[in-house]
């Protein structure tokens, strides 16, 4: 390997070196403070060896990996979420876990954020595989952690066992296509390929991708795994855990040019379609935020998918790239501020505060967390002065230069029925409670609140001024393959 | 003159609003009202100052060619210096009406402000959108905090009107930037560039669409309407001035400035059908305010059938050398209904609050004989609602009278519909005069207090106006004249 490869693998080398420092010190000394900052000092440095590793330019790693700036901005949006989940988690896990086990929470975390590098980053089948199972088996133990209530052990299990037969099935879609094409390696043209064994095979890989992004009809596990787990965990399942399929399913369709097919295009677009309408009707019931933000986010990726399907529809995937990588920034701004919200106000009470009945009065009681949760409420909503009106810009303007009419008046659709629900959130913290017997934690957590502040701000702040993050975007695309001007 | 201060100088007013509820529980509303003083004497004397057309270009998303464009030609002067002196009525208006977050609830009065003063002045799509978007936050917040009693569901039934006809409009906006960007290569959304665009005659008719329907929802015109009877009625006394003095301008603003000179042959085409569509709503609009009972809802279908008359003006195409342009005559009526409209319903949603918080009841069946324990009230209704119905020497005939002259080229039969809803405005204007002033007085009243100096100043300032735009309208028509002179040679 090149010096070249070395210093693009270098983010990646950090993390695992940090992750074996961090089970060395956990075996010798047991804070949680320390485990805690020490996660906070790997992720940084991490984030500090992403320019380096994208001034090496697009590196091939014996064809495995690809690490180049488009896998570098996924890895960078990665490695912000799992920062701000360590620090929202802090108060959180002290409160929640016994001492006996508190420090593996940010092991955990780490290696989930680094299988979701490894599927930004996939060239290969193998990789792919790899870096969504390192993601997974995490994120189960993840789940379950807190010390009491079944909750998390039942949302754990539901999502242990259902993964896990996404997992075989997209395994087996692997060997189907493995052996009609013979390479796992992306670098196969495969979009006209008529090969039953590879059209079977794609479907099934396609379908636990589904599972995985949670899209109709493979979203039932949703709901209940986002209601079942530990708040800050659901922000990270939420946003990096999908964030990592997208990527990869990013780069596969640029690379195979799979959906040139028709069939698949349409199922697809199906899929989207169904997910934005379903998704948002389904929210539409809910009296529990976790379940509401959990159908929106069904409702979300549906969105997304209108990126995946202009990969296509165009001549060139730039904009669809683009659109995909703003959309996904600003989808994970977003997510994690409401869930910071709920674990900042869950944090010292016996279970996490997720029916909308207790957020009623915060707007007088905590400004600032209410503030904060509006601006994610009208984000997700994809009201203008947010970054969410920015990226659903985005996905109209990539699916009109794309003229995918029907999948754009799903989005007016899914988008109009969204703004009841979100804008009942921010009523419901306007309200004045009916009584003073809402559960509430102390909801003192610095850190959080920080986090959750941050994310705040960024979210305003990018809704006014994107030229940073679309310029970000626009030069990681024209590293991959050399697409754009 | 410098917009873009002006309008970071409204949202800073709002900010320090917001703070000043820290020194005193009544700092905030003194912020509000010199902003909106501040502001209005800076637009005053660039009026009077012989007013030069004002212009900032200033770059902001080049990936897609967005660029804050902030202009102002007489037509945005007009309409700014509207907002801006009906900022002050709104702030007088709710002076002791606030039990709570005072700051807030001046932030948000100045903030909705700042929104449409943006509105009126963004000559760039994607700028006009954002702030059509940015007014409508802070006018949720007010109906959802300060409302009367059913006002989440009214706050709700707002923002899903206004947002979902928005996003109709963001589709539509987009779709005419694309296929500008396919045919000339040029991506921008600045108004001007698209002015010309050339695009096929079906898909002209549809983006034409998607941008009335945004704008006929906040007209509002029938059937897109039933918001606005549960927004006003539930807002408190600031809110409904301020919806209905500016917000509902905010959509004859957009058919005047976006949809006929961006698709003059589409809008040519379905004009027959706009223009029956704004006599309907003259005449439902009288028919459900003379049914109300509620004083605030009369004021508010009034407001629909007075709105019907913007519609029926600006779309009164009419033929000349065998092609239908713009009628000059429609387009000044409209223009200056809008502005005598502002004043006339600001003023009396101000007299429905001061009612409310005098005697904590809208209907009017619990009122009567009002004018003897409120004179000064008496007299300031009697002279609003009879503004509103029309009479010669005010502002509203002036505009009333030349829609009708400019539609009777256009269409006599909608015409004729048209005039017979001035008969209709006298009916419920009278029966509103007199259920709540006239007649034997309740014995259930309370001792009332009649208008103080505070309340009287703003409401003579309006009377004037009218008087004003009545006796001598030229200003005025000579402000919109250029603006209306260019839509006829558009097409």
């Amino acid at each position: 390997m090149t010096a070249a490869a070395w210093s693009a693998l270098l983010p990646y080398l950090v993390l695992t070196g940090a992750l074996l420092v961090l089970l060395l010190v956990v075996s010798f000394r047991r804070s949680h403070a320390l485990a805690m900052w020490l996660t906070l000092a790997a992720l940084v440095a991490t984030l500090g060896a992403l320019p380096g590793s994208n001034a090496a330019g697009v590196q091939d790693i014996d064809g495995f990996l690809t690490i180049d700036a488009f896998a570098n901005f996924f890895n960078g949006l990665f490695l912000l979420a799992a920062i701000v989940t360590a620090l929202l988690g802090y108060r959180y896990v002290e409160a929640r876990a016994s001492r006996a086990h508190r420090e593996e929470f940010y092991i955990l975390l780490l290696t989930a954020t680094l299988g979701a590098m490894t599927m930004a980053s996939a060239a290969h089948f193998a990789a792919f595989l790899l870096g969504l199972e390192i993601v997974s088996i995490s994120l189960y133990a993840m789940i379950a952690y807190p010390d009491e209530g079944q909750a998390p052990l039942e949302a754990a299990m539901k999502y242990l066992v259902l993964s896990g037969v996404a997992s075989t099935t997209m395994l087996f879609g692997m060997a189907l296509v493995y052996a009609a094409v013979g390479t796992m390696a992306f670098g196969v043209v495969l979009g006209a390929s008529a090969d039953p064994l590879v059209i079977v095979g794609q479907v099934m890989i396609l379908a636990a991708v589904a599972f995985k992004l949670s899209l109709v009809p493979f979203h039932m596990w949703t709901p209940d795994v986002y209601q079942g787990a530990p708040a800050p965990v659901t922000g990270f399942v939420a946003t990096v855990s999908k964030g990592g399929v997208l990527a990869v399913l990013l780069r596969y369709l640029v690379e195979t040019d799979l959906l040139s097919h028709e069939a698949l295009f349409l199922a697809v677009s199906l899929i989207a379609i169904v997910s934005m309408i379903v998704g948002n009707l389904l929210a539409l019931l809910q009296d529990n935020l976790k379940r509401i933000l959990a159908y929106s986010s069904i409702a979300h990726i549906g969105y997304l998918l209108i990126a995946v399907l202009v990969v296509s529809a165009l001549a060139s995937p730039a904009m669809a790239l683009e659109t995909g990588m703003f959309y996904l920034a600003g989808y994970f701004l977003m997510t994690l501020a409401a869930f910071g919200v709920m674990t900042v106000l869950s944090t010292g009470a016996p279970a996490d505060t997720e029916s909308l009945a207790s957020y009623a009065g915060l707007f007088w009681r905590r400004p600032v967390l209410a503030a904060i949760l509006t601006a994610a409420a009208l984000s997700l909503a994809g009201i203008p002065l947010t970054v969410g009106f920015i990226a659903k810009f985005y996905l109209f303007a990539a699916g009109i230069e794309g003229e995918l009419w029907a999948l754009l008046w799903a989005l007016v659709i899914g988008s109009a029925i969204g703004i009841y629900y979100y804008l009942r959130i921010v009523f419901s913290m306007i309200r004045t409670p009916d009584d003073e017997t809402a559960v509430e934690g102390s909801g003192r957590s610095i850190e959080g609140i920080a986090a959750a502040s941050v994310l705040g701000a960024a979210i305003v702040a990018f809704g006014i001024f994107p030229t940073p993050v679309i310029d970000v975007a626009r030069e990681a695309v024209r590293a991959f393959g050399g697409f754009g001007e | 003159m410098n917009i873009l201060a002006l309008i970071l100088f409204l949202l800073l007013g709002g900010v320090v609003a917001w703070a000043a509820e820290r020194v005193h529980p009544s700092a905030p509303r003194w912020v509000g009202l010199l902003t909106f003083v501040a502001a209005g004497l800076y637009v005053a004397q660039a009026w009077a100052g012989g007013y030069a057309y004002a212009n900032q270009y200033i770059e902001w998303i080049p990936r897609f060619g967005i660029h804050v464009i902030l202009s102002m030609d007489g037509l945005s002067l007009m309409l700014v210096a509207l907002t801006l002196f009906l900022g002050i009525v709104a702030v007088v208006s709710s002076w002791t009406e606030t039990e709570r977050s005072h700051g807030f609830f001046q932030f948000n009065i100045l903030w909705v402000m700042a929104g449409v003063v943006g509105v009126f002045t963004a000559f760039d799509l994607f700028l006009f959108f954002f702030f059509w978007e940015v007014m409508l936050i802070p006018m949720y917040f007010l109906i959802a905090i300060w409302g009367h009693e059913a006002r989440a569901y009214a706050a709700m039934k707002f923002f899903l009107f206004t947002q979902i006809s928005g996003l109709l409009m963001l589709f539509a906006i987009l779709a005419l930037v694309y296929f500008h960007y396919a045919a000339t290569g040029l991506l921008t959304f600045n108004y001007h560039d698209l002015l010309g665009a050339a695009i096929s005659r079906d898909v002209s008719f549809a983006l034409m669409l998607g941008f009335f329907v945004a704008f006929v929802v906040k007209l509002p015109g029938v059937p897109f309407h039933t918001w606005l009877p549960d927004a006003h009625t539930q807002a408190p006394t600031a809110g409904s001035v301020i919806l209905a003095g500016i917000l509902l301008k905010t959509g004859a603003y957009g058919l005047i400035r976006f949809v006929v000179p961006l698709f003059p042959e589409a809008s040519a085409d379905f004009a027959w059908w706009a223009m029956f569509l704004g006599a309907l709503s003259i005449l439902y609009g009288g028919y459900m305010a003379y049914s109300q009972s509620d004083f605030k809802r009369l004021v508010a279908y009034s407001s629909v059938a007075h709105m019907g008359f913007v519609l029926l003006g600006v779309f009164a195409f009419h033929e000349v050398d065998g092609v239908l342009v713009t009628n000059e005559l429609g387009m000044q009526g409209a223009i200056v209904t809008m502005i005598a409209h502002g004043f006339s319903t600001a003023a009396l949603f101000m007299m429905a609050g001061a009612l409310q918080e005098r005697l904590h009841t809208r209907e009017m069946s619990r009122m009567g004989g009002l004018w003897v324990r409120a004179p000064r009230m008496g007299v300031v209704t009697m002279f609003f609602v009879i503004a509103s119905v029309g009479m010669p020497g005010l502002g509203n005939f002036i505009g009333e009278f030349l829609v009708l002259v400019g539609a009777f080229k256009a269409s006599i039969p909608l015409t004729v519909a048209g005039a017979l809803g001035v008969v209709v405005a006298a009916v419920y204007g009278l029966v509103l005069l007199q259920r709540a002033f006239q007649g034997t007085p309740n014995p259930d009243i309370p001792a009332m207090r009649d208008f103080g100096w505070r309340e009287m100043s703003v409401m003579v300032l309006m009377m004037a106006a009218l008087v004003w735009i009545g006796v001598y309208p030229q200003p005025l028509l000579d402000l919109a004249g250029p603006v209306i002179e260019l839509l006829w040679e558009a097409p």
